[in-house]
This record gives C-alpha cells, structure tokens and sequence, in this order.
C-alpha cells in the first residue's frame, strides 16, 4: 500500500517535470520575444543571449508609431476582423438555420455545395478571386479585404450542425403561436446558439486577424496593410537589421489576441472539443 | 375519381404552402448562397476552368488572346523541376510533421487526462497558445531563436557544449527546422481534440481491462488506442489539409531558401501567380487539391472504425 503511494508520487512528479517542461519550451518563445520587445538593440545582439533586459525601454514601440504606421495597420485589422466576423455570425447562422430546420426545394443541393467545398485548399480559388476582386475594381479596399471571407463553408457547416440540435417542439410551438419566421430565428434559435456563436466569433475572428496571403496581395499601399502583412514585409525586407522593431511588431500582433484567448479559452477549448467530435 | 371543389383548393393550399416555404428558406440562405457563390464556388469553377488555358495576367484585360490549350497546363507542372522539388518538400513536410505532431499532441493529452496532473488548466492554456498566434509573429520571433550566434537555441546548446548549426541556413536542416517549428504551433490543437476524444471513452472500459490483469501499456493499447480511431481519423485528416498547403512558415522564414529546400507547393504557386502566369498557378493549385483528397481518402482507409 505505502510502496504503490510512493510510487504514484514519483510518478507524479515525472509526469510534472516533463509537462513543465515541455509547457517551457511552448511558453518560452513568447516570453523571450517580450522581454526582448523592452532591450536595446544592443543587448538583443548580445552573445550569450540576455533573459531579463538590463534596462527596459520603450523605444521599440515608440519606434513603431513614429516610423512605422502601427496604429494604422493595427484599425485596419480590427475593421477587417470585425467585419469578416460579424458578417460570419449574422449569414452563416441564418443560412445554418434554414438548412437544419427548414424545409425547401433546393436545401440539399445547397447543403452538398457546400460540403463539397470544405476540402478545396485557398489556393485553388486564390488566382480567380484576385482577378475578380480587380475587376471590380476593389484591389487595395477594405471590400477587397473582407468579402471574400464574409462567408465561409465551415461556418455554416458548424451553426447548421448546432441548430439540428434544438428540439423541433420549440420551433413549433412558436409558429402555432403566431411567430413569424423572422421572430423564431431572431428571439428563439439565436439565443439558444449564443455557446455557438461565441466558438465561431472567436474562431472567426482569429483566423482573420492572422490571415496573411490574400491581404498581402490586396493591399497594396500602406494604408490597408494589416498588421501580419506589414509585420512580413517589413521582416523580410531590407530593414531586417532593426530586431527590436521586429520584435516589438509581433508583440503588438500577438499580444490581444493571447489576452482574448486566456479571457475565453473555456469557450474556445469546447468549441474546437465539439467540431472535433462531430 | 370526380374532382371536387374541396380538392382543388386543398391542391391550392398547398402550393400555397410549398411556395411560402420555399421563400421563407431562400429569404434565410440568399445573402449566404449569393456571397457564397461569388466568392468561393464560383472561383472554384473558373479556375478549373482557367486550368485548360493558356491565361497569363497580361491577358485579363483583352481575354480573347486566351486559348484553349487542352492538359497542356498539367503536362508542364510535371515536367516542371521546381514543382517536383516543391512536391518532395511538401512531402517531406507531410510525412514527418504529421505523424510527430499527433504523437506530441496525444502525449500531452494522456499526461492531462492520467489524473495525477494538478494546474491543468495552466498547461491546457499554455500549450494552446501557439495555435492561436499569427504564424507571421511566430516565425519571426523563431527566426531570432534559430539565429547561429545569437539565438537562444545555440545558446542552450552550447551549455550543454553542444555547437549548434545555422539551422534556416543549411539546405540539409531547413525544412526540418520548419518540421519541428509546425509541430510546436499545432501540437496544441491536437491535444485539446485527444482530450475530448480520451473523455469521452467509458471508464468501465479500463475497469474491465485492470480486472482482466491489463497493465498501463495494454490498457493503452488495447481501450485507448482503438476507442480513439475516430478521433485520430479526424485529427489526421486536419493535420494533413494544413500541412499539404505550408506556405507562411517558409515565406517569412526562409523565403523559400536556400537553394530552395523549403519551396512547398503553396509558395511556388503563389510565385507563378506573381509572375503572371495565372492558368499555370490554377493547374498546380488543382494538383494539390487532387493531392489533399487523395491523403484525406487514404487516412480513412487506413483509420476508418473496422466493422465487423
């Protein structure tokens, strides 16, 4: 009895270490690309490389707002994000509603339609949706940015597969009290989906705030850059000598969206938990 | 049978009704179907289409110099030697990085779900982070980590008097640099699935299985690796989507480089695509396409539950 207690102590205590470690190795880089934010580009440069900075300064990021245009790239991503994301939540629960719980002629070819699009790679549509978007004369415009994205397959995959969970009675029961359509999706079906909305907002959100091939191609002046965009360009461009620039970049891109994902990580963690197991 | 009037307007009500439904579900996916169709199946269509063409970007403004040119398009992309070492890089890319971010992220999920484990949400966060960040920012930050003088990796190497390569410099050690850097972004999203995957197996199993005499090993093997198949299936036909189609990691990272030994198919589209040799990029990019449902089929075969 006492020996199997040690034992599973001991093997407590492995099973920490490694853990500890290997959460180390996951954290680490994000941890040192902060701190490293706050050096000199002197110190960054150091051989061996410095943990803790010997004097914090700000002047990467005052750096970023005087000669780089941070703010702006940082609203355009906002504006792009929050469209895409809005436009997702609003078209692809009613659409997801319609082919759970309605019937009508068409819905099946619909549903097919788009399953059959969940596989097919960015890059097959990328070429025809670039000529289209310059056709229409939206290249570099926020329009170009967001419409190819206000929609997408797995968003409507996703909330049609949630909604076939509501109970059929409920919608019912609405019509036979005189519930306009419009009324049963507005008051009953979204509220209910509110755990649903909240997964595919974040999940939207995050996949458009990191999206980086199509606005790199789109915006083609500084002005509707996103933040990854400029981040890249300005990485793999001439300037590659100025770190702490660099640096204090990424932590601009990755720092609110770390702080959105601890804040929601419950939502979050169900969510992909959910999509996985369906 | 003589038609009564009842029958008639009861034949009425009803067309009535399958009208009225009929607006009502068009009225719900229109906006959906119509931005849907713009955006994403038409392009679907047209570049298949522009696949059999002979479309450069010079040609979109007069599109009658476009020809229609047969498989031509699919002949050159293998007997292109770029595409074919973009391929064997992907490949590679595919084969390694699959399989060891599963392991990785399954073995994370069966240290958090063993029940010994305390601060699990901390690790559960921790582990997650990668996922969610910008593969922009992670790549440059890793390009300071793999740096031959100053990066933090060399540097732990070199305590223990190990003297670490120029990792993202040497041809042999660039695209495993890469490997190793997508598994440490994903692995994460892999642990969160097998966690979901490992709850939902009934504890009677492993009961059983200690009652039967099965030790740590065979009740792995025999209760959790089984009841995981479907889990796996899903996980690996993810993964594989993913990875067939790097393109950020090498951009940022490598540009491609050196001597092209981490071109994947995805980058060398997009450089055709920059060229202007539009029909050329949609051929490659339905090559790839072919080539993720192929690997998708091929998983199912190999993971799908065995019936009886």
């Amino acid at each position: 009895m006492a020996k199997a207690r040690t034992r599973d102590r001991v093997a407590r205590t492995v099973l920490h270490v490694v853990l500890g470690l290997g959460l180390l190795a996951m954290v680490g880089p994000f941890l040192w690309m902060l701190l490293s934010s706050f050096k000199s580009e002197g110190e960054i440069r150091e051989v061996p490389p410095t943990w803790w900075p010997r004097d914090f300064g700000l002047t990467n990021y005052t750096e970023l707002f005087d000669r780089l245009a941070f703010p702006t790239y940082f609203t355009n991503s906002v504006v792009v994000a929050g469209s895409v994301t809005l436009g997702n939540l609003v078209l692809c629960s009613a659409a997801g509603y319609a082919l759970a719980k309605l019937r009508f002629p068409g819905r099946g070819a619909l549903l097919g339609l788009v399953l059959g699009t969940v596989m097919v790679p960015g890059m097959v549509t990328f070429v025809p949706l670039f000529v289209l978007v310059s056709k229409l004369g939206l290249t570099n415009t926020f329009a170009g940015l967001i419409l190819p994205f206000v929609v997408g397959a797995f968003g409507v995959f996703f909330m049609r597969q949630f909604i076939l969970s509501i109970p059929d009675e409920l919608i019912e029961s609405a019509r036979i009290d005189g519930a306009g359509e419009v009324r049963i999706f507005w008051r009953i079906i979204l509220p209910l989906c509110r755990p649903a909305l909240a997964t595919l907002g974040i999940l939207t959100f995050l996949g458009s705030w990191n999206n980086f091939l199509w606005p790199l191609v789109i915006a083609t002046t500084e002005d509707k850059y996103t933040l990854p965009v400029a981040l890249a360009l300005y990485s793999v461009g001439q300037n590659e000598t100025d770190y702490g620039l660099l640096l204090a970049g990424s932590v601009v891109v990755v720092v609110p969206v770390l702080i959105v994902f601890v804040l929601l990580q419950r939502h979050f963690v169900r969510g992909i938990a959910t999509t996985g197991l369906k | 049978m003589t038609a009564r009037p009842q029958d008639a307007a009861l034949r009425r009500g009803r067309r009535g009704a399958r009208l009225r439904r009929a607006v009502v579900g068009w009225g719900f996916v229109s906006p959906f179907t119509l931005l849907f169709a713009v955006f994403m199946a038409g392009p679907v269509l047209v570049s298949l289409a522009m696949s059999f063409t002979d479309l450069r970007s010079a040609d979109v403004r007069d599109p009658l110099g476009v020809n229609f040119v047969g498989l031509d398009q699919y002949a050159k992309v293998f007997g292109d030697p770029l595409f074919l070492k973009a391929s064997g890089n992907t490949a590679f890319f595919v084969l390694f990085g699959v399989p060891l971010t599963m392991t990785a992220g399954l073995a994370v999920a069966l240290g958090l779900s063993s029940g010994l484990t305390r601060f699990r949400t901390l690790f559960r966060v921790g582990y997650y982070l990668p996922v969610v960040t910008s593969i922009v920012a992670v790549s440059v930050v890793w390009r300071f980590l793999l740096q031959p003088e100053t990066g933090l990796v060399n540097s732990l190497l070199a305590l223990v008097g190990v003297d670490g390569p120029n990792w993202l410099a040497d041809p042999d050690l660039s695209l495993p640099s890469l490997v190793v850097m997508a598994t440490w972004r994903n692995l994460g999203f892999q642990m969160v699935v097998f966690l979901a995957g490992l709850q939902a197996i009934p504890q009677n199993l492993y009961e059983a299985a200690r009652l039967d005499g099965a030790g740590a090993w065979q009740q792995f093997r025999h209760v959790t690796l089984p009841m995981l198949r479907p889990t796996m299936l899903f996980v690996a036909v993810i993964t594989s989507i993913g990875y067939l189609q790097f393109f950020e990691e090498a951009y940022v990272m490598t540009q491609g480089g050196p001597l092209n030994s981490t071109l994947s198919v995805s980058y060398h589209i997009y450089k055709q695509f920059g060229f202007g040799n539009y029909s050329y990029a949609s051929a490659m990019s339905y090559v790839l396409f072919v080539a993720i449902v192929a690997l998708s089929l091929l998983w199912f075969r190999l993971l799908k539950r065995k019936e009886q």
